[in-house]
């Protein structure tokens, strides 16, 4: 069985957050306007993370595109009362909207903070709202959701070859952020199968996991930059 | 005949029940409009979304979650303070156990609905119940609390029936009430027999469920791996603040009622004293567990850890933690260690800021952890709305207007215990410190000494 994996390589992402628009248009994550979005309540399933160094002039800013790390060690699906987040066969960090009683437990374990809850019933601008995609369900006001993987591209192309009678192919699954990299930064497959591009780059010396101290195993990984 | 007089010397704890007068309607008004409003604001809340409090990402609890900890923590005055006080034959117990056991039902209730308040679906709370994983410890809390609010109001129950059966002889309204209440008691040898082993059987088995409350609601936070949170002390360090707030409540109460129902006759200046005496040894000991917590991180230095703890004592919640230690710590030691201030203004104004300082606790502990995420986020700072703070009210109202109800239809000192003080633990407790004498007393002399 498959384990699905990602690594970001940050020498070539460039901080533009075309990773964060792809996926907010693909899982119909609400848009909440200025105001709340001010108070804290944006939601993003991938966000990106900047961090300033040193002192004008000598500044660098360095950016970090976070999704949710799926670790293989989940502080948040440990304390779910209900599971409505668990760890499927597959390595992902699923999440079952219908079974959320939204007690924010998850969000509060969470380590990585890549939580986002729904504070009031979702809503989009009405371009978005006429075109949301039918592959992801709508979440109702008071339920946590985060990044997936876009775990339903992965039942489609499962059917799809299923329904052609073969094996799944590498390149067949790939998340919408990883889709969509103009430098392609992202790179996606089985950290498992041995000629997969993820599983050749998680060898490379520059590999490094966000929090690794934790012990929660992350499954994605990050290439550092190149000074 | 004898009966009717002891009941005629204990008049007093009667007058809550057969005379009600205009100030306790006036009461009961004000404390109902305030729930309604609460209820309104939490019927706001249903219908348009947690997002009308102020929670965001990442402070995602607040208030409900604050005042369900505040409150099951002060549910420890009770049960547990009259379950120790009997267990140890504590004789100044008798007019405290009643009271202690009632702010135990009320306020367990009234935590107990937090959680679910705080929900963002309510109407999936049977998800508990059809797919509760025990290995989270929310499950843990629910069985908990379910077990300690069950084995808590038969506690008060039981050493009720007595009394209820005095009411019922009385005559007193509603009869219905009493009738059904009193559960066939007629004071027989049998009865009092049983009635006593079930006492005793729930007096002891009531401690430890007591403790195991506060231990898994402090593993919520302390089973995370959250700057902060993450804390073998935990368990203990809930525990003691817990009954810390407790013992406050209690005396407040005590106070409270003692003023409104003109019971110093029952309610001594001793009882204050001995109670205080808890009251100052549990703020050392919430002192010496605040110590030991803060002194380790701060030894230890691991900057995540250090983040949470500057935000506390310097940063923007350090007016929130100063005021703390001042309220639980500074103030009741300075009030209580000294013979003149420890009279009942003093205690009053001790426990009052006990309170104050626990509540204060409870946010310390839940806000900062959530506001400093490990990860470079932007992070605001949580203002809670007026519907967090109405129904922090109504939370606040329903304990009183608990109190009202019950003291106008039950008594609030356990009078056949009093009675039963009077009659016979003179007595026994003079047996009792003769067999604590190196030489033996002759059953004589005791009697001699009685007279």
């Amino acid at each position: 069985m498959a384990r699905w994996g990602m690594v970001i390589d940050l020498n070539k992402c460039t901080g533009c957050a075309e990773c964060v628009t792809a996926c907010k248009v693909e899982n119909n994550v609400a848009v909440v306007g200025k105001d709340e979005s001010e108070m804290g309540r944006t939601m993003l399933w991938m966000d990106i993370l900047t961090h300033y160094e040193g002192e004008y002039p000598n500044t660098k800013v360095r950016y970090l595109p976070r999704p949710c790390l799926q670790c293989d060690n989940p502080p948040c699906t440990k304390v779910c009362p209900v599971r409505a987040t668990y760890l499927d066969p597959e390595g992902i960090v699923a999440q079952i909207f219908p079974q959320c009683i939204g007690c924010r437990y998850c969000m509060a374990a969470c380590p990585y903070t890549v939580k986002s809850f729904n504070w009031y019933e979702p809503h989009w601008p009405q371009e978005m709202a006429a075109a949301l995609n039918p592959d992801v369900s709508a979440r109702p006001a008071g339920v946590v959701e985060k990044c997936t993987f876009c775990v339903h591209r992965l039942q489609k192309a499962k059917e799809q070859a299923d329904s052609e009678n073969r094996e799944l192919q590498d390149n067949e699954y790939i998340p919408a952020c990883a889709e969509d990299c103009p430098t392609q930064a992202i790179s996606f497959g089985d950290l498992d199968s041995p000629h997969s591009e993820v599983s050749e780059l998680i060898r490379s010396p520059r590999i490094f996991t966000l929090l690794e101290e934790l012990g929660t195993e992350p499954k994605v990984y990050y290439l550092s930059e190149i000074e | 005949m004898q009966k009717n007089d002891l009941l005629e010397k204990d008049r007093d704890l009667f007058y809550s029940i057969e005379h009600t007068g205009p100030a306790f309607y006036w009461m009961v008004g004000l404390l109902m409009t305030i729930l309604a409003f609460a209820l309104f604001t939490y019927i706001i809340q249903i219908k348009f979304g947690l997002g009308i409090t102020g929670l965001a990402q990442p402070i995602s609890w607040g208030f409900y979650i604050v005042n369900f900890v505040f409150f099951i923590g002060i549910s420890h005055a009770g049960t547990l303070i009259s379950a120790i006080l009997r267990l140890s034959k504590a004789e100044w117990r008798r007019p405290i156990t009643r009271m202690a056991e009632v702010i135990t039902a009320i306020v367990l209730a009234i935590g107990g609905l937090h959680p679910i308040i705080d929900q963002g679906q309510p109407e999936r709370i049977l998800h508990l119940v059809t797919s509760g994983r025990l290995q989270s410890p929310l499950l843990w809390d629910v069985t908990s609390i379910t077990a300690y609010f069950a084995a808590s109001t038969v506690y008060l129950y039981l050493p009720l029936i007595p009394d209820i059966a005095i009411l019922r002889d009385r005559g007193t309204k509603p009869r219905w009430l009493y009738q059904f209440l009193s559960w066939g008691w007629q004071g027989t040898e049998r009865q009092k027999k049983i009635l006593e082993r079930a006492i005793n059987i729930l007096m002891v088995m009531v401690i430890p469920i007591a403790v195991s409350v506060h231990t898994v609601i402090s593993y919520i936070f302390a089973m995370t791996i959250q700057p902060g949170w993450h804390s073998t002390i935990f368990g203990p360090y809930f525990v003691a603040g817990a009954i810390f707030s407790g013992i406050a409540a209690l005396l407040i109460v005590m106070i409270a009622f003692r003023k409104v129902y003109h019971l110093e006759r029952y309610l001594k200046e001793i009882h204050f004293k001995y109670l205080s005496t808890l009251l100052l040894i549990m703020s050392l000991i919430w002192f010496y567990f605040t110590f030991s917590e803060y002194l380790t991180t701060f030894y230890g230095h691991e900057p995540d850890e250090m983040k949470v703890f500057f935000y506390k004592f310097t940063g923007d919640f350090s007016p929130y933690f100063w005021i703390m230690v001042i309220c639980n710590f500074i103030i009741p030691v300075g009030i209580l260690s000294n013979s003149k201030t420890r009279n009942i203004t003093g205690i009053f104004i001790a426990s009052v800021c006990v309170l104050i300082g626990m509540w204060l606790e409870r946010l310390i502990i839940v806000v900062p952890s959530l506001a400093n995420p490990r990860l470079e986020y932007p992070t605001g700072i949580y203002i809670p709305t007026l519907t967090e703070w109405a129904l922090f009210a109504g939370g606040v109202a329903v304990f009183i207007l608990g109190f009202l109800i019950f003291a106008k239809y039950f008594p609030l000192i356990s009078i056949w215990e009093i009675e039963e003080g009077r009659e016979t633990s003179i007595s026994e407790v003079a047996h009792r410190l003769s067999s604590y004498l190196p030489d033996d007393v002759e059953q004589d002399e005791i009697k001699k000494i009685l007279k």
